[in-house]
C-alpha cells in the first residue's frame, strides 16, 4: 500500500469511484479507500434509475447533464455500463396531479428535458401489462434511462487504475489527521496514507468521517434511512422497460432490470434512521400490494430476492457537495439522498475539476448543495424523491 | 479442453466454466465481484446451485483454501413465491 498520494478518496461507490477516475484523468496521484468491496453501500443496492424529472433547476439541470454522460459512458470507459433511455412514467390518479403533472413539464421543458403528458392509451402502449384504467394521465420523459450499478462502479474503478490511481477496498478509515486546519492525510486499518486533500464520498457513513476530522457530526446532518427492494425472476423483456410510478401509490414503483429483464419493486415505506440492512416482510407485503395494482399479471411472477440499502439522506433531500472551508483541503460528496448513482458521472467530474482547478464546467450549482448550508440554517425545495 | 470450459456453472443464467475462469484469470477474484459481473447466485436457485463450484473454481485457481471464501449474502425468500400468494390473491401452486 502507498503511504503518500495528492488525493485520498474515502468510498467506493459510483460517487468515489467517479471522483478516483476524473482525478486519475486529470493526471493527479489519487488513492481510493473502501471499507468492505467497490459499491457495497449503497450503489449496488440501487434500483439501477436514471432520471431528470426533479421538480427544481439545479437538480434538473445536473441530470440533464449527466444523461449526456451516460450516454458516452460506455465508449468513455471502454466498458459496457448498460446504460438504456428507456424513461420514467409518472402516472396521476387525481385531477390535482395532472394539473401537477402540467408544471413538472413546464420546470422540464425550459431546461431541454423533453417531458410530455400523455394519455392512460399511450402510457399502456409504453408498458403494455400496465393497469391504465386506474389513471388520469402520465408524466413521460423517454430520455430518462437505467444503467448497471455493478459494471458502471467497475468501469470507473478498472478505468481509474489504468490511468495511475490505486484502489484499496476492505481498507478502513480509522481517523482523518488533521493539523492546524489542513489535512494531513488518513489513518487506515492498513497503515497511514499521507496527502494533503481528502474526500469525502462515504455517503451514508460520512457524518462518522467528519466527525473524525474534529467536525460536529450534524454539520451535515446525513441520516441512514433503510429501503428496499424486491425483484421478480427474468422476465420476458420489452414489458416494462420504463420506470413506473404512481407517487401517489405511496411512491411505488415497478421496472425490469436491463441485464435480466426481473422487475424490481420498490415502494415508499423506509426505516430509519438506522445502519440496520435486514430486509422486512412487511415491506414485502405492501410493495407487492402496490405492484400487483400497477402491472396485474405480476402476481403471477415469482419473487426471487429481496435487499436493503440506505437513502443517506439530507434534512432537504439534496446532497452536500462542495468545500468544507473550516478544513484546508477536505471536500465531501454525499447525502445523495437515493440519487448518488444517478448522478456520479457529473458529480465525479465536477469534484475533480473543483479540486484541480478550483472550478469546475459541468452545470453543478455549487450554492444549492453548498455543504455549509445546513448550519446556516437554509434549506432547498426537498429533492423529488421516490420509493 | 475447449469443450470443458463451456461447461455451466450458473444453469440460471447461463454463466460457463469459462467465463468465470477468465475473470480470474484478469485478476478479479473476490466472489463478490465475480457474483455481480456475472450474476452467478442472483437467479431463483439462489445460488445453491453454482456457489460452492465458484468457491471451488476460485480456491483452485488462486491457492486459496475454499474456507477463507467467504460465501455472499444469502437473499429472502429461500425459495422463489409467486408474487401473488404474498398478497394473499392466489393460493400457493
Amino acid at each position: 500500500m502507498k503511504n503518500r498520494a495528492e488525493v485520498i478518496v474515502i468510498g467506493g461507490g459510483s460517487t468515489g469511484t467517479s471522483i478516483a477516475y476524473h482525478l486519475a484523468k486529470l493526471g493527479v496521484d489519487v488513492v481510493l479507500v473502501e471499507k468492505g468491496y467497490l459499491g457495497s453501500g449503497s450503489t449496488f443496492r440501487c434500483a439501477t434509475g436514471i432520471r431528470q424529472q426533479f421538480t427544481d433547476e439545479a437538480n434538473i439541470k445536473l441530470m440533464r447533464y449527466n444523461v449526456e454522460r451516460w450516454k458516452k459512458l460506455s465508449e468513455e470507459l471502454e466498458y459496457d455500463v448498460n446504460f438504456k433511455q428507456t424513461g420514467y412514467l409518472f402516472l396521476a390518479t387525481t385531477e390535482e396531479e395532472v394539473e401537477a403533472f402540467k408544471e413538472n413539464i413546464k420546470l422540464h421543458n425550459k431546461f431541454g428535458v423533453p417531458t410530455r403528458l400523455i394519455t392512460p392509451e399511450e402510457a399502456k402502449e409504453i408498458v403494455p401489462p400496465l393497469n391504465a384504467d386506474e389513471f388520469l394521465a402520465g408524466q413521460w420523459n423517454p430520455t430518462d434511462g437505467k444503467a448497471n450499478p455493478f459494471k458502471t462502479v467497475f468501469a470507473f474503478a478498472r478505468k481509474a487504475k489504468e490511468l495511475g490511481a490505486e484502489i484499496y477496498e476492505y481498507t478502513e478509515v480509522t481517523g482523518i489527521i488533521v493539523e492546524n486546519k489542513e489535512i494531513k492525510g488518513v489513518k487506515t486499518n492498513r497503515g497511514t496514507i499521507k496527502a494533503d486533500v481528502v474526500v469525502n464520498a462515504a455517503n451514508a457513513w460520512a457524518p462518522i468521517l467528519n466527525e473524525m476530522a474534529g467536525l460536529d457530526r450534524e454539520f451535515i446532518p446525513i441520516k441512514p434511512f433503510k429501503h428496499q427492494l424486491v425483484k421478480t425472476e427474468p422476465l420476458k423483456e420489452g414489458q416494462i422497460e420504463p420506470l413506473v410510478c404512481p407517487p401517489a401509490w405511496n411512491d411505488s414503483y415497478v421496472l425490469q432490470d436491463g441485464e435480466d429483464g426481473g422487475v424490481l419493486c420498490g415502494t415508499g415505506l423506509e426505516y430509519g434512521p438506522t445502519y440496520d440492512m435486514t430486509p422486512t416482510y412487511e415491506f414485502l407485503r405492501e410493495v407487492l400490494k402496490w405492484a400487483t395494482r400497477i402491472i396485474p399479471a405480476l402476481k403471477y411472477a415469482h419473487i426471487i430476492r429481496q435487499w436493503a440499502g440506505f437513502y443517506a439522506k439530507t434534512p432537504d433531500s439534496n446532497p452536500a457537495i462542495g468545500k468544507i472551508n473550516y478544513i484546508d483541503g477536505f471536500y465531501i460528496a454525499a447525502g445523495f439522498s437515493g440519487h448518488g448513482f444517478m448522478m456520479a458521472p457529473g458529480v465525479g467530474e465536477a469534484m475533480a475539476e473543483l479540486i484541480v482547478k478550483g472550478k469546475s464546467h459541468v452545470p453543478l450549482d455549487w450554492e444549492w448543495y453548498d455543504p455549509h448550508r445546513f448550519e446556516r440554517g437554509e434549506l432547498r425545495s426537498t429533492a423529488f424523491q421516490i420509493g | 479442453m475447449s469443450e470443458e470450459k463451456k461447461i455451466i456453472i450458473c444453469r440460471c443464467n447461463d454463466v460457463t466454466l469459462e467465463e468465470i475462469e477468465a475473470l480470474i484469470d484478469q485478476g478479479i477474484t473476490d466472489i463478490e465481484t465475480i457474483k455481480r459481473l456475472l450474476r452467478i447466485g442472483m437467479g431463483p436457485c439462489q445460488g445453491r446451485t453454482c456457489l460452492p463450484m465458484v468457491i471451488s473454481i476460485i480456491a483452485r485457481k488462486t491457492g486459496k483454501s475454499p474456507d477463507e471464501i467467504k460465501l455472499p449474502a444469502t437473499r429472502i425468500p429461500v425459495r422463489p413465491v409467486p408474487a401473488g400468494v404474498l398478497v394473499g390473491e392466489i393460493d400457493e401452486e
